[in-house]
């Protein structure tokens, strides 16, 4: 925390305007925005509040103990994959878990979300099998909110390279960030083959803001904090903003565990542990949750009561269901020369040729992209880098090594999850957390088009492999999912309070004081990359909360 | 290690158009991680062990330097492998310790079986000591991508040197963990042991043109 920034400590007793649960990409942004409006706003996050200096390249306290995510001794988790089956132990979601959320390890590719996300239903018409309708907002709606998160949170990327990109009201505020070797493959063969490669829109600086560096390509970004706050996080921005507002605290290390009513049925603000395990509550005129797609509808089955013994707001039964995760496949090659694709941030060309395919063709429904990528660290690699069958010790693991490491190049595709109903977190009825507090349980199964088009989309990333002459390739089935890193869909955005659980103000239909805002909202999955989309849909949540609230 | 001048340079230069308040705010924190990294590596000379006894790292040591032998470029032994997994048993790993000296006693027993006369595996010659490393390599099959991710304690003494070996080659050097002594597991691999760099990175990026516009979209894809 800057010391030269005078952030308020709220008693638990004074009743803030909006207490928010969770710190990550909306719940930043929505921080930001609601204390930049001049509401007192509290932030309750779960994980501890680490800053640039506590980062580290040490991969075995990053990778291995979780130092920025969920922590598998403490929070459990367990896996079926349809709800008749009895839930297993086993870990099946990654998020992070510190101020900044996941927006501080991620990737940071920043794809908008095109037209067709939106209005896939009435384009397409039902799918057999899948829960798929149209958003209550539609592209247009949104347009002015994605621009605004490319220049406040800061983007690289060129705008109109893609000519499949929606319209857009403003280019991107920086170039592209530089060209890896990688990219320079992936964009030859694209050509080749008649396709479209651009220069990846990417949530990380390729010139300096004040108080954050540009980039300088250290190479350890997917799973690490950035130590140069060029990694365009909620942390590098959002809640360095909302700080300098003098009315938002961020309160780390509280675990929201209920959400409690007053006779009215309003929310009374947020019932959490502290660092000791104390029970606090902080009062709030109102509450949002922007805690993930899975531990905010955890919270609000958590939060069951006479009114509510479903799950607080879910009237529909919808909260924790629907969950997508974007389906995609990976193909892996080594090439001649080294690459060096280590160093630097990890995705520099991007493909949309396969945005929007045309299901009568393909005989599935979805799409996709692919992007050039190495996101390996050096012991990540060597554990599971190699192609399949190579030595595991010795001179020949060795030699291996010492070739591929700087000559591996990955093509991963990246697309459409269909939402299921009976796909979803709910608690688990034996497994419990450190806190006594049921654990996450994971139900999902593909849809099966998402198997379908995820080969697909292989198969063009082998066909791209073999158009750039590399000298070895390989890749792996495509197999139903078992692990999230996306958490989607889970309480979706919708106008009938019967089929969704949030209004498009992201009101819960149930709870009028009572607003979510996060990967949970969304109605589709888009084509893999939701990051952008939550910090769009958290600045126009901003607004229409700021609307409702000053209109009381 | 890599030169100090060399970062500090890269660092300034990548920094510049930042406030100076960050830089001086951010700075010491950058500077004491980097000298207390150094400070560690001074400070564990003469090498001591604080979980095994010297004979014991002489036989871990041993079967270490057969996972990444030496051979024309360093191995385990010269990365100080040994010293990383002594304090990974106390550290990180402390759930492997049974499985550790367990298996060194294992180790032994079969040593003595297998070649009359000899008492200690690092005794044997190379060949001798894989022919015992392969009847104990189980073959897990690679875990692929996010390998780091699972955190299940292996409870085979081979798989259980093998990673630390692996961690203990290939650890960031600037880490409290006394591996990857001098950056030389980095340096077998190919990885500058920099933290920074500027393009081009590679081979394949040397003589990029710059990005040239694709031509138009004909129709709708996904034919």
């Amino acid at each position: 925390m800057n010391a030269d920034t005078p952030t308020p400590k709220y008693k638990t007793t004074d009743e803030v305007d909006f207490v928010i649960v969770g710190s990550g990409a909306a719940g930043g942004i929505l921080a930001k925005e609601l204390s930049t409006n001049g509401f007192r706003v509290v932030v309750l996050e779960q994980g501890p509040y680490l800053t640039e200096k506590d980062f580290t390249h040490d991969e075995i306290k990053v990778m291995q103990q979780d130092l920025l995510t969920n922590r598998p001794d403490l929070q459990p988790n367990t896996f079926r994959k349809t709800p008749q089956e009895k839930a297993k132990p086993q870990r099946a979601l990654v998020y992070g878990r510190l101020v900044g959320g996941t927006s501080v390890h991620f990737t940071a590719n920043f794809w908008r979300f095109h037209e067709i996300d939106f209005i896939e239903r009435s384009k397409i018409g039902a799918v057999a099998g899948s829960t798929l309708v149209d958003w209550p907002i539609t592209y247009a709606d949104l347009e002015p909110y994605y621009t605004k998160v490319e220049w406040e949170v800061g983007i690289s990327g060129l705008a109109g390279a893609s000519p499949f990109d929606p319209p857009r009201s403003k280019p991107y505020p920086m170039p592209p960030l530089p060209v890896k070797g990688g990219g320079v493959i992936f964009e030859r063969a694209a050509r080749k083959l008649g396709w479209h490669p651009f220069p990846a829109p990417m949530a990380i600086l390729s010139q300096p803001r004040p108080g954050r560096a540009a980039c300088m390509n250290c190479g350890f970004c997917l799973g690490f904090g950035c130590e140069v706050g060029a990694k365009s996080s909620s942390l590098a921005y959002a809640i360095r903003a909302a700080e300098k507002t003098g009315r938002c605290e961020i309160r780390p290390n509280s675990y929201v565990h209920k959400i409690e009513l007053d006779a009215n049925g309003r929310a009374t603000g947020a019932v959490y542990f502290d660092k000791d395990r104390n029970v606090q509550r902080q009062k709030a005129k109102a509450v949002i949750l922007a805690a993930n797609g899975a531990e905010t509808p955890r919270l609000l089955l958590l939060s069951a009561n006479k009114q509510f013994p479903h799950g607080l707001a879910n009237s529909s039964g919808l909260v924790g269901k629907n969950l997508m995760l974007n389906s995609g496949g990976v193909a892996t090659a080594v090439f001649d020369e080294p690459l060096n694709d280590y160093k630097g941030y990890n995705v520099s060309r991007v493909l949309h040729d396969f945005y929007e395919l045309d299901a009568n063709k393909v005989g599935f429904v979805g799409g996709g992209g692919l992007d050039a990528r190495f996101d390996s660290t050096p012991i990540g690699f060597a554990m599971g880098g190699l192609p399949p069958g190579s030595p595991r010790w010795g001179k020949a693991y060795k030699d291996l090594l010492a070739h591929n490491f700087t000559r591996t190049l990955e093509i991963f595709c990246h697309g459409t999850s269909l939402p299921v109903e009976d796909n979803s977190f709910s608690l688990d009825d034996t497994v419990k957390d450190a806190w006594g507090l049921p654990a996450l349980r994971m139900t999902y199964k593909d849809h099966p088009d998402d198997l379908k088009l995820s080969t697909w989309l292989a198969e063009r990333a082998k066909e791209l492999l073999d158009a750039a002459g590399a000298v070895k390739q390989w890749s792996y089935p495509v197999q139903e999912q078992q692990f999230a890193v996306h958490l989607l869909g889970t309480c979706r955005m919708g106008s009938d309070p019967k089929t969704s659980v949030i209004n498009a103000d992201h009101r819960t239909h149930d709870v009028k004081n009572l607003f979510l805002c996060d990967g949970s909202s969304l109605v589709t999955s888009g084509r893999g990359q939701p990051t952008l989309t939550i910090e769009a849909l958290a600045y126009r949540a901003s607004d229409r909360i700021t609307h409702l609230a000053k209109q009381g | 290690m890599f030169a100090e001048a060399n970062r500090r340079d890269f660092l300034l230069r990548g920094l510049s158009g930042v406030s100076s308040v960050w830089v001086a705010s951010h700075w010491p924190a950058v500077l004491s991680a980097a000298a207390h990294a150094r400070e560690a590596a001074v400070a564990s000379e003469p090498p001591k062990f604080d979980f095994f006894s010297p004979e014991q790292a002489a036989e871990i040591e041993a079967v270490s330097a057969r996972i990444i032998p030496t051979t024309d470029t360093p191995g385990a032994r010269e990365a100080g492998v040994i010293y990383f997994i002594d304090r990974a048993l106390l550290t990180f790993a402390k759930d492997q310790q049974t499985v550790c000296i367990d298996g060194l006693a294992d180790l032994q027993t079969r040593v003595t079986a297998t070649f009359s006369g000899a008492t200690k595996f690092s005794d044997l010659t190379p060949d001798q000591q894989d022919q015992l490393l392969r009847a104990l390599d189980e073959h897990v099959a690679s875990p692929g991508r996010g390998a780091m991710r699972n955190r299940k304690a292996s409870n085979s003494f081979f798989e259980s040197i093998r990673a630390l070996t692996v961690m203990g080659f290939l650890i960031d050097p600037n880490s409290d963990r006394r591996g990857n002594r001098d950056a030389v597991g980095w340096k077998v691999i190919g990885r500058d042991p920099a933290h920074m760099f500027q393009p081009p990175f590679g081979f394949y990026d040397q003589d990029y043109p710059g990005y040239q516009p694709n031509p138009p979209a004909s129709g709708k894809a996904g034919s």
